[in-house]
């Protein structure tokens, strides 16, 4: 039988707006199955975005859903917390939009260590605006405002939630459809600010501009290149050239942000 | 039982305020002149298990009272011109998604940095036009410490009536002095709190104006599962671009409030019965006009104050029926004409206007008011 995706769509709500050969469709499936997965409460899952394409699935998702401006669904997504800490709060967003505009919020959610998900959907591009090269954009690749080859280096998102204090770090890619799921599915039950980085495909306005010739190009090379991180603990710094690690890349326990308020309520005597 | 009384600052009295109003969350960033409000919220918040939080900047901070005033709380952030110019993406989110929350914004000398601890009335069009595109606007000009623990419930009421941000201007001088202030007693003042849906989740429909240009909101985590989107939305919340959906929704933002204008505007009309001079003044600089007004009227000249305590809406109504009375307006004000230009819209050229206009961090002084009173034949 299918798989009941539609029981966590909101009625009347597809077609969604991404283009044929977007992954952003394989990650909100994996979130759908991660969700069914750990049983979660549409009323008590409260799903928040930036702007940009891959801000645009809450309005898909049939639960509570924040639609935020660009960069900004960390911090609506704190004062949610904060007021709620009960509820599932689950962020969405791309690259763009969490790295650049969102960079500050992102770091400060990450270091508060706030037991909040963050999908974050890299596909290397601002697809909405037409292509325009963002802070994950690989150095002289090509977008609509490097004409010339991309002259900035670029943002390894993984690498900067660890190094800002996020407490549990994962790493997939769309092509790997089925570990998406059970990344997000660890991220959620994991106590603290997790981080789920789905390295994405932007055939539109990333692929075509970068040699590849169709969307089965894309998806081939996410496969060639993902590694998982056990395998990779065999192989050498060679062998791992132009890799990216897949799998869960951080876990610890940290004191959690919202429980640790807790904390000072009960100092101030107010949790009477 | 006899009240609680206390010798306290404008910024401090904010805070007490807010908390009277049933205020449980703050998001804020430090800046001069306004962190008293937040150090003292840190304080009291826990105390009745509120949350007090410290942002990364002024956008954080008024994000997080937007995603907690979704989820039911009354929030409040303080801060001063800096700061208010980064919140204004966020303060036109709140216009049009329509969400409750209250800006305590402490005006001091800009534009930029400017004079971070000299006081000023600048901030009064930034609050008006600072986020782009149409949308209402309610601030409020408290004039005394004891305004700034009032007005402040008084623009929970407001945000929490007509579903919007709502701003508190006091100028730094306000913020700042220390006067004696009595506590509000439980029931004192009215409470107002969001209107509640009255139809089950399934029903739900966070811009239904078949309730009335201020539809309910109910809260996320409560059982009401909803969309909120900054993009021109339908009344179940999500997208559209149907011109006639877009057109008739901001106009119905605009007008829950200017519909109400007479029920928000607030003025104080001091010795204007008889007055052939008229002095609009608010926050500290009314404090000056007022002492003029009576040392005009010791002079025999006939001279009167039109305080306003709401600056928008503005007095419209006031300020043109005085034209059509008084000989001459003076308005004194610590910026370079911004309350002018309005009264100047609304006398439409029936009576002369003198200003007092000054941005050097200084505060407008009785004697210069009363010289320019003098001035009007």
């Amino acid at each position: 039988m299918a798989y009941d995706y539609e029981s966590r769509i909101r009625p009347g709500k597809l077609p969604h707006i991404w283009c044929p050969g977007c992954g952003h469709g394989i990650v909100m499936k994996g979130l759908i199955r991660a969700m069914d997965s750990m049983n979660l409460k549409k009323e008590n899952t409260c799903i928040v975005s930036g702007i940009g394409c891959a801000s645009r699935l809450p309005g898909y998702m049939d639960c509570c859903t924040l639609h935020t401006a660009h960069g900004r669904a960390a911090a609506f997504a704190t004062g949610v917390k904060m007021a709620r800490p009960e509820m599932d709060v689950i962020l969405v967003g791309g690259d763009g939009d969490g790295t650049a505009i969102g960079g500050n919020h992102f770091i400060h959610a990450c270091r508060r260590n706030i037991n909040m998900t963050y999908i974050v959907m890299n596909n290397f591009i601002y697809g909405m605006t037409g292509g325009q090269f963002s802070p994950t954009t690989p150095h002289m690749h090509k977008a609509s405002t490097t004409p010339y080859g991309n002259p900035d280096p670029s943002f390894d998102i993984a690498n900067l939630a660890i190094g800002a204090g996020a407490t549990f770090v994962a790493r997939g890619t769309a092509f790997h459809a089925t570990q998406i799921d059970k990344l997000i599915a660890e991220a959620i039950a994991h106590k603290g600010f997790s981080v789920v980085e789905i390295i994405d495909d932007c055939p539109t306005t990333y692929g075509r501009r970068n040699k590849f010739k169709s969307v089965t190009d894309m998806m081939k090379r996410l496969k060639d290149i993902a590694v998982p991180v056990k395998a990779a603990e065999k192989m050498t710094a060679e062998q791992l050239e132009g890799k990216i690690l897949t799998g869960v890349l951080h876990k610890v326990e940290k004191p959690e942000y919202t429980e640790e308020y807790a904390k000072v309520i009960e100092r101030a005597g107010g949790s009477k | 039982m006899s009240k609680k009384v206390a010798f306290l600052q404008g910024n401090e009295a904010a805070a007490h305020g807010a908390i009277y109003a049933g205020c449980k969350f703050f998001g804020g960033y430090p800046i001069t002149p306004s962190t008293e409000v937040a150090e003292v919220m840190s304080v009291e918040l826990p105390k009745i298990g509120g949350k007090f939080i410290q942002m990364e900047d002024e956008i954080a901070a008024i994000a997080t009272l937007l995603g907690a005033s979704l989820a039911g709380m009354k929030p409040l952030t303080s801060t001063s011109g800096p700061g208010l110019s980064l919140m204004q993406e966020l303060i036109g989110y709140g216009c049009i998604a329509e969400i409750p929350c209250v800006i305590f914004n402490v005006m001091r000398g800009g534009p930029s940095t400017g004079m971070p601890t000299g006081p000023s009335q600048s901030d009064v069009m930034c609050a008006r036009w600072g986020t782009h595109g149409d949308h209402a606007t309610i601030a409020l000009m408290p004039a005394s410490v004891q305004e700034c623990y009032d007005m402040t419930v008084q623009a929970f009421n407001l945000a929490e009536t007509y579903r919007m941000p709502v701003h508190v201007l006091p100028d730094e001088i306000i913020a700042h002095m220390r006067e004696r202030i009595e506590f509000r007693e439980p029931g004192e003042l009215e409470v107002v709190d969001r209107a509640a849906p009255t139809v089950p989740p399934s029903e739900y429909k966070p811009y239904d104006t078949s309730f009335g240009d201020v539809p309910p909101l109910a809260a996320f985590g409560s059982g009401y599962k909803f969309h909120v989107t900054g993009l021109n939305k339908l009344p179940d919340g999500f997208p559209t671009t149907k011109a006639e959906y877009v057109q008739a929704e901001e106009e119905r933002q605009i007008r829950k409030v200017m519909a109400n204008a007479d029920k928000i505007i607030d003025v104080e009309e001091y010795q204007l019965d008889d007055a052939e001079v008229c002095v609009i003044a608010y926050g500290s600089t009314s404090r000056s006009a007022r002492y003029a007004v009576n040392a005009a009227r010791e002079q025999g000249v006939k001279a009167g104050m039109l305080r306003l305590k709401t600056f928008w809406p503005f007095a419209d109504k006031h300020v043109k029926a005085l034209a059509d009375k008084v000989k001459g307006f003076i308005v004194p004000e610590m910026n370079l004409g911004m309350c002018s230009i309005e009264v100047e819209r609304c006398a439409q050229g029936k009576a002369p206007i003198l200003t007092i206009q000054r941005v050097d961090g200084e505060p407008i002084t009785p004697e210069q008011i009363l010289e320019k009173i003098k001035e009007v034949k």
